[in-house]
């Protein structure tokens, strides 16, 4: 990997009234890899992806996105980037196909519905409603709706919380794919195990500050350098593996 | 990346998508359709309650006569007397009054004795109604006036202690034709107007709070379309959706209830322009209620507080003039009083927007006001 930088985060500083939820973070993205911005809730991490996406105005810093500056060329920003937010629903009585149509519209491109849906395995729910998909349907979805315009980055808010085990597997396969064909790709997650197998680069982040930036292979070298021992020693497998063993590698729609 | 972004494609984008959510929610069509046609198949069936008859008195008559003071009495006769004889003919034959009354005194001629049976007494006073065929409450004003009458002779035969009295008074009636004024041609303006001000209120409020709390705005946000196109894509799905509703209550209204559409089709479009400007106009309290209102439950009463005081002062059921003087002003300072005015004065009296300048004039001020508030109130997330 060329280890050239899409994004640039310089000293990025976020105050809401009397609470300061990012306090000076400085990171680079690398064009094509998978990046995680790990760490406990309250950290800072949407706020700081909702800055990089254009939602949030920032207090101070400066930000780069493929080239173009976040206060001078959001616009542009804004074609370049997919968006995945947390929690977001999406406009009420529509099914997967119109919501499709309509994003298209949002986006000025010309995607046909069953062009978009076949990437995230959703062919068959197209004349469904978002509501009534399951967890890991909806959370593909929503990234199908990322990938619209062809998108430099794609941006994942949790997209794997509350998903069963199968869904959580599936939606990483997903997440590699998309990598895979060109696009880089920035999640925050709250599962470490999830972190580890997927990301190639992870930033901790606490109390609205970067702890650590590496590879988690780095980290885990780190840590196990310094004496580290699991207060118990693995095993070959987890009940993770278990549960996948007993129940199948095969989605779980319900 | 993308040549040429075209926010005409995203707002349209945003219409369509806003247009097929509404015609999938059940209460939008039950309110613009279903409820203003049962309340027009109700009201159209059961005609006229709680009625006024307006009667115009002509100039010149006897104000002070006996017969003019007990009908100043009776409750359901509104007397008005501040229009020209040419202005009470013409709304006489439009049927916006019911009835020109006079009331003359009969000086001189009255015969005290001997009361010679056999001539044809002179009567103290003349009372001479017109009625039009433009107004069914001409007979309810005709039996009020008879039993005045008879009062009144009763009452002078009782005086004059005579056995076969000289009629105090006698009624002369005469009935000019013009068009017929029916109920549907009250109820359905009154319908329409508040079929647009349920659907600009509530519908707006519901569908732009639930888009910022489903957190779909913010999502929206993320591409590159325009705050505006949000609004006006928003705008342009309920505007025809509710223009579309508009034109089926006036055809159902038309065909099956004998709506009066004077210029026909030219007609229908003046009230569908007036239903646009409505529209607009309301959504500007919708887009005020979905700002102020904390959660979709706050919606329905913030809304209410706009609508019911409207849906009972603005003549949407019976007519403002039946409302005591001090009622009155409240609802002359509402919009959907203005509304239905040029509603019906465009309907049955023919005009075109031009002559309902008055109204308009009165509708863009609260356009103004509506939407200097909304700008305020609005929020985006």
């Amino acid at each position: 990997m060329a280890n050239q930088p899409i994004i640039t985060v310089k000293n990025l500083v976020k105050n809401y009234d009397d609470f300061q939820a990012v306090k000076g973070i400085s990171f680079e993205v690398y064009e094509g890899e998978i990046f995680g911005l790990l760490g406990p809730n309250g950290a800072g991490k949407t706020t700081t992806l909702e800055v990089i996406e254009t939602l949030r105005d920032k207090t101070s810093g400066e930000i780069t996105v493929d080239g173009f500056n976040i206060e001078t060329d959001a616009d542009s920003i804004k074609k370049r980037i997919g968006v995945q937010l947390q929690a977001a629903g999406y406009y009420p009585n529509l099914n997967l196909s119109e919501l499709i149509v309509l994003f298209s519209g949002l986006y000025g491109v010309n995607k046909t519905p069953t062009e978009m849906l076949e990437k995230v395995a959703l062919t068959d729910k197209a004349k469904a409603k978002y509501k009534d998909l399951s967890g890991g349907q909806k959370q593909r979805f929503s990234i199908a709706t990322t990938l619209i315009n062809n998108p430099r980055i794609i941006f994942l808010d949790e997209p794997t919380t509350g998903l069963d085990p199968q869904a959580r597997r599936n939606l990483w396969d997903l997440i590699r794919e998309i990598r895979n064909a060109g696009t880089t790709v920035v999640i925050t997650t709250h599962y470490m195990d999830e972190a580890e197998v997927l990301c190639d680069r992870v930033a901790f982040v606490d109390g609205g500050h970067i702890i650590g930036i590496d590879t988690p292979d780095h980290f885990i070298d780190q840590l196990v350098a310094t004496g580290f021992e699991r207060a118990k020693q693995t095993k070959g497998a987890n009940l993770e593996d278990v549960f996948i063993n007993l129940t199948g590698k095969e989605w779980r729609e319900g | 990346m993308n040549q040429n972004y075209s926010n005409t494609r995203a707002t349209l984008a945003i219409a369509k998508a806003s247009f097929r959510s509404i015609l999938r929610s059940p209460s939008a069509v039950v309110f613009s359709l279903a409820f203003p046609l049962i309340f027009i198949l109700v009201f159209a069936n059961i005609g006229g309650g709680g009625v006024a008859v307006d009667v115009g008195v002509a100039k010149g008559a006897d104000t002070l006569s006996p017969v003019y003071k007990a009908l100043k009495k009776v409750t359901v006769i509104n007397l008005i007397k501040d229009q020209t004889a040419d202005e009470m003919a013409k709304n006489l034959s439009k049927g916006s009054i019911d009835a020109i009354i006079d009331i003359k005194t009969n000086t001189g001629d009255l015969t005290i004795y001997p009361p010679l049976s056999s001539l044809p007494q002179k009567a103290a006073y003349m009372v001479n109604v017109q009625y039009t065929t433009s107004s069914s409450k001409g007979p309810i004003l005709k039996s009020v006036i008879t039993n005045v009458l008879n009062e009144i002779n009763e009452t002078y035969r009782k005086m004059s202690m005579a056995t076969t009295p000289p009629q105090a008074a006698e009624l002369k009636e005469a009935t000019v034709s013009g068009r017929a004024y029916k109920y549907i041609d009250f109820i359905l303006p009154g319908q329409l107007g508040f079929s647009l001000l349920s659907s600009g209120v509530f519908g707006t409020a519901f569908v732009f709070i639930s888009l910022r709390l489903t957190l779909v705005i913010k999502r929206f946000f993320a591409t590159p379309v325009k705050r505006y196109s949000i609004v006006l894509g928003e705008a342009i799905a309920r505007i025809v959706f509710s223009l579309l509703g508009a034109l089926f209550i006036i055809m159902v209204g038309h065909y099956a209830f004998g709506f009066t559409l004077i210029h026909g089709i030219v007609t229908v479009l003046n009230m569908l322009v007036l239903c646009a400007i409505g529209l607009i106009i309301f959504m500007g309290f919708g887009f005020t209620v979905s700002g102020i209102a904390k959660n979709e439950s706050t919606v329905p009463p913030l809304s209410n507080i706009i609508t019911l005081p409207q849906f009972l002062l603005s003549g949407t059921f019976f007519s403002v003039t039946a409302f005591p003087k001090w009622l009155q002003y409240v609802s002359n300072a509402l919009p959907l009083t203005h509304l239905n005015n040029a509603m019906r004065k465009v309907a049955f009296e023919g005009a075109g927007l031009g002559d309902v300048t008055h109204q308009l004039f009165i509708l863009l001020l609260w356009g103004i006001g509506v939407y200097a508030v909304a700008v305020k109130t609005f929020k985006w997330e």
